[in-house]
């Protein structure tokens, strides 16, 4: 069964000048489209990445998972019940319990003037909770110290600091935890155990991840389902393998075909023409025309649903 | 449920401060230490004024009118009693009404800039979290107050403050009128500062992540954003508390502050200047000097402060 | 063999601190010839940018060149100061760095900066100048070059103002450049776009490049040679597919095992064990000799071993017939 349904999920932001300027200057009020009509489902104790460039929606889709920013349109259901619209508060605030978020700064993510055993059990003793000796179990879980409860944030690396944060994540015995680019501000050898320490904790407290990354090495490690975001849409889903090795839409392919390869010396690629476009006046129809090699009249006109082609969803008017 | 770890006692907030690197640059900072020394030895005569003092000058029985006018350490001609700093035109003992205005100008720097650093804390993180009409509404009456001088403001709210209460009242509630007078008049600068580091670390991923877990919005800017706010206040504090020293000093000196009933070194210094073209300087000039010390001292502090916690200005 | 336009010798940086002396650099040489692409890899603190800092005279102080050498086109450059240093930035070295926006300033046209940048270093007149000026924004790629030397530097994109960056490093023909993480903050197509023009432009103009990143993926599709680095030291120094694809050090090994492309389809990554030392507490020895798999006493004994072009500074290396490889 689906644990999180997502639903036709949009979110549009306000980014118009104040009100004077827009007087002054005879200027319409400006929205940015950061996340347009996103469907998926995710099943319980599974992987689903979410993967795409920067302004692609995606950390915005994780934060309306949370509860942190509100849809503009359709629903966000986890465990049957959509947070934004629910009536019953108990029903909300139970589910809330059940979500937690690991975040991409591990500097920022930690507040400085707390002892780390404070930080660790914050999201059980703000409900009251029992947290006699949590905070020491739990840093154990992780890989760190019981030595490093009473330390603050700025005597741990990044790495361990991203520990931290996985600890603070499990202390309210989640079931789903939203990962946003977890590992993308840590060295390789530093991100190799922070996954597998996520690889392991998923295991053994049967976890669902929404995994948030921008990089298709770590999502191909990290998934059991990936979806590609381009400018605010789903463009693909499938599972890692089927899209590695058959990418159907043209800009899963462009961007598998940009990413650096560990064996390709001296490789002379062709590399992708163009840039994303601004959100803000996003071309027409399909939003990956201009740059796509198979744009036809249609794709300037009419936005390509996602289609189901195999085992793949793809929204493209020529994927086959 | 056998073994529960525990932890070790971790290291004290003291033990920490200790090692810290702004006590390693204070200790290598001679002005910064000199200033910590002399603003520590001016708070500790003002607190226990009444044991060191030779004299409470204002209890009228202690006072001899025939030591009038006595020069520094030189006996007086009628009495033979001699003043390590004179005495003024009433036989009051300068030293002591030194020690005793200090602890009134401190009294009222402290209260004043603690009033203000209280409402400004206040509505700057309130502002700065909030946001929207909350936030423009603090601030331009924020932007209203700073373009009257504060000493004005204070004035204003002096004059007011006297104008409604009862007579027999005033001298009593001089002091107060005073802190508020003041402490209103600078609480922009903390709201300000505030504000702008809130609105900083609103967005930082530990107060997401406290949002994530359903703390309320209340709890977030006390136990989150506040302790994180702190180390400008501490910069500002510091240096309004040499500004409020001052601006007290200024409005007594103006005759608008504290009584001569309970004098402040500003009034010290106003009684003295009567004097300074009659040939007895030291009225006026030991309690100019040691308003001189304290102001300058706290604001060496406060700028080494700021260096300290910021070192990117440096 | 040509001369190399680089060539650093032993160099060694010291940041004194309250807790004693740390070195960020320590012992670390390499060359860099005409027309190629060295890349310096490392995790963060291992000294790989405080290099190329060393090289261009950026050290911010208390760090200094401690002891080394460093040579320019065969001038002795690390002790020259002031004027004589800044003379030789932009003519003679240029440079790239992680964020376009701080090489560039936002209150110039960048057409002015590029023709500002050339007749400091290039006795030509302004009209040659600007015409280079324009050429020089076509040449890396930005679609109406001429009209666009009139825009500022917040009216281009990430990716467009990395190639002004590029255009402003290379418009007075220096014959090194360093690019200090020039695409971590691009997306994987502006990236790719920007490795592909750096590239070419090098090719075509035998500018010798220090490219210093941590992505690996980056250095195999870019560089021709790389050196590891770790801990302020050199681990391996070497042609790019012979230090990724037979690495000799184990930390290399570990660090190329531990991407998530080298172990598809395996449920759990490679894992180096701890962390890399605090600079104020590099083990005595191999730097990384408490990490390592093959460390045995040697390794814990001073001097660590020194490292050759062609090979790992580790007595126990894990390819053995070095000598055959070494051309």
């Amino acid at each position: 069964m689906a644990l999180v349904k997502v639903d036709n999920l949009s979110r549009v932001f306000d980014v118009s000048k104040p009100w004077l300027n827009r007087v002054l200057e005879r200027r319409e009020k400006e929205y940015l489209t950061a996340v347009s009509e996103v469907s998926f489902d995710v099943a319980e104790r599974s992987t689903y990445a979410l993967v795409g460039e920067s302004g692609s929606g995606k950390s915005t889709i994780g934060k309306m998972l949370v509860g942190l920013l509100s849809p503009s349109d359709g629903h966000v259901e986890i465990e049957g019940v959509d947070l934004a619209n629910e009536p019953d508060a108990a029903k909300v605030d139970a589910v809330r319990a059940d979500i937690q978020m690991i975040f991409q700064d591990p500097y920022a993510s930690l507040n400085p003037r707390w002892r780390v055993k404070d930080i660790i059990v914050e999201p059980v003793a703000s409900r009251g909770g029992k947290t006699e000796g949590m905070a020491e179990k739990l840093l154990e879980q992780v890989g760190l110290s019981v030595k490093d409860a009473g330390k603050f944030p700025h005597e741990f690396s990044g790495g361990q600091r991203q520990r931290i944060c996985i600890a603070r994540a499990l202390a309210s015995e989640p079931r789903l935890i939203v990962c946003d680019e977890p590992t993308s501000a840590l060295d390789v050898s530093v991100q190799a155990q922070v996954l597998n320490l996520m690889s392991d904790l998923k295991e053994n407290f049967g976890l669902t991840y929404v995994f948030i990354s921008h990089d298709l090495t770590v999502v191909r490690h990290m998934a059991d389902v990936i979806g590609v975001l381009y400018l605010g849409r789903l463009v693909e889903e499938a599972v890692p393998g089927r899209l590695f090795d058959d990418p159907k839409h043209p800009y899963t392919q462009m961007l598998l075909e940009a990413a650096p390869k560990m064996d390709a010396f001296g490789r002379e690629i062709q590399p992708p023409e163009g840039e994303i476009p601004d959100p803000i006046n996003p071309p027409p129809g399909c939003a990956f025309h201009p740059r796509c090699p198979l744009a036809q009249d249609i794709c300037k006109r009419d936005r390509p649903r996602l289609r189901q082609i195999g085992g793949t969803r793809v929204a493209c008017h020529f994927a086959e | 449920m056998t073994d529960i770890p525990v932890a070790p006692p971790p290291k004290s907030r003291l033990r920490l401060a200790l090692e810290s690197d702004v006590f390693y640059t204070f200790r290598r900072s001679p002005v910064a230490v000199i200033s910590a020394l002399v603003v520590l030895v001016l708070l500790v005569s003002a607190i226990f004024a009444p044991w060191i003092a030779s004299t409470n000058p204002f209890d009228p029985a202690s006072l001899n009118l025939m030591n009038g006018f006595t020069p520094p350490l030189e006996p007086n001609a009628f009495t033979g009693d001699s003043f390590l700093l004179g005495t003024d035109d009433q036989g009051r003992d300068v030293f002591s009404t030194i020690l005793y205005g200090m602890r009134i100008s401190l009294f009222v720097g402290v209260a004043a800039v603690a009033f203000a650093m209280v409402l400004g804390i206040t509505l700057g993180l309130i502002s700065g979290y909030v946001g929207g009409w909350v936030e423009t509404i603090i601030m331009r009456v924020a932007d209203v107050q700073l373009t009257f001088p504060s000493i004005l403001v204070a004035m204003l709210i002096f004059g007011i403050a006297k104008g409604i209460t009862p007579v027999e009242y005033r001298d009593q509630m001089a002091i107060w009128v005073l802190i508020l007078a003041i402490g209103l008049s600078d609480w922009v600068q903390f709201a300000r500062v505030v504000r702008g580091a809130t609105l900083v670390e609103k967005n930082k991923e530990y107060v997401q992540a406290a949002r994530l877990i359903g703390r309320k919005p209340g709890a977030i800017m006390l136990r989150h954003i506040l302790p994180n706010v702190l180390s400008p206040v501490l910069v500002i504090a510091t240096i309004s508390l040499a500004l409020a020293i001052i601006a007290e000093a200024t409005l007594s000196f103006l005759g608008v502050g504290a009584p001569p009933t309970q004098p402040s070194l500003g009034t010290l210094i106003r009684i003295g200047q009567g004097f300074l073209f009659s040939g007895e300087w030291w009225i006026l000039f030991f309690p100019a000097c040691t308003l001189l010390a304290l102001a300058l001292s706290v604001n060496l502090l406060g700028d080494w402060l700021r260096d300290a916690l910021n070192p990117r200005l440096r | 063999m040509a001369e190399p336009v680089l060539s650093i010798r032993d160099l060694s940086v010291e940041i004194p601190t309250r807790h004693g002396i740390v070195k960020p650099v320590d012992g670390v040489s390499y060359d860099i010839r005409a027309g190629e692409i060295l890349g310096v890899v490392g995790e963060s603190g291992a000294g790989k940018s405080m290099a190329g800092n060393a090289v261009i005279g950026l050290l911010s102080p208390p760090a200094h060149i401690a002891s080394g050498e460093i040579w320019l086109n065969g001038k002795r450059i690390d002790q020259l100061r002031g004027e004589a240093m800044r003379r030789l930035r932009g003519k003679e070295i240029g440079m790239v760095f992680q964020d376009p926006l701080t090489s560039l300033n936002p209150l110039l046209r960048i057409g002015d900066q590029l023709v500002e940048t050339m007749r400091t270093h290039l006795k030509i007149s302004e009209k040659e100048a600007e015409k280079r000026a324009v050429a020089a924004l076509e040449e890396v790629g930005i679609p109406g070059a001429a009209s666009r030397v009139n825009s500022y530097p917040h009216e281009f994109s990430g990716g467009m103002r990395q190639r002004v960056v590029i255009a402003l490093a290379l418009c007075a023909e220096p014959s090194l450049v360093i690019a200090d993480e020039p695409t971590t903050a691009l997306d994987v197509s502006v990236q790719a776009q920007i490795i592909a023009l750096l590239k070419r432009l090098c090719r075509e103009r035998g500018t010798a490049v220090m490219l210093i990143t941590h992505d690996m993926g980056v250095i195999a599709e870019a560089t021709d040679r790389v050196a590891v680095m770790y801990a302020g030291r050199l681990a391996e120094l070497g042609a790019v597919e012979q230090v990724l694809t037979r690495p000799q050090h184990p930390y290399t090994h570990g660090l190329m095992a531990s991407t998530p492309l080298a172990s598809e389809g395996k449920a759990r990554l490679h894992q180096i064990p701890g962390a890399m030392p605090r600079l104020d507490a590099v083990p005595d020895g191999c730097a990384f000799n408490p990490r390592c798999p093959r460390a045995t006493e040697v390794c814990r004994t001073p001097p660590p071993p020194r490292v050759k072009d062609g090979m790992a500074a580790c007595w126990h290396p894990l390819v053995e017939d070095v000598e055959e490889k070494v051309s």
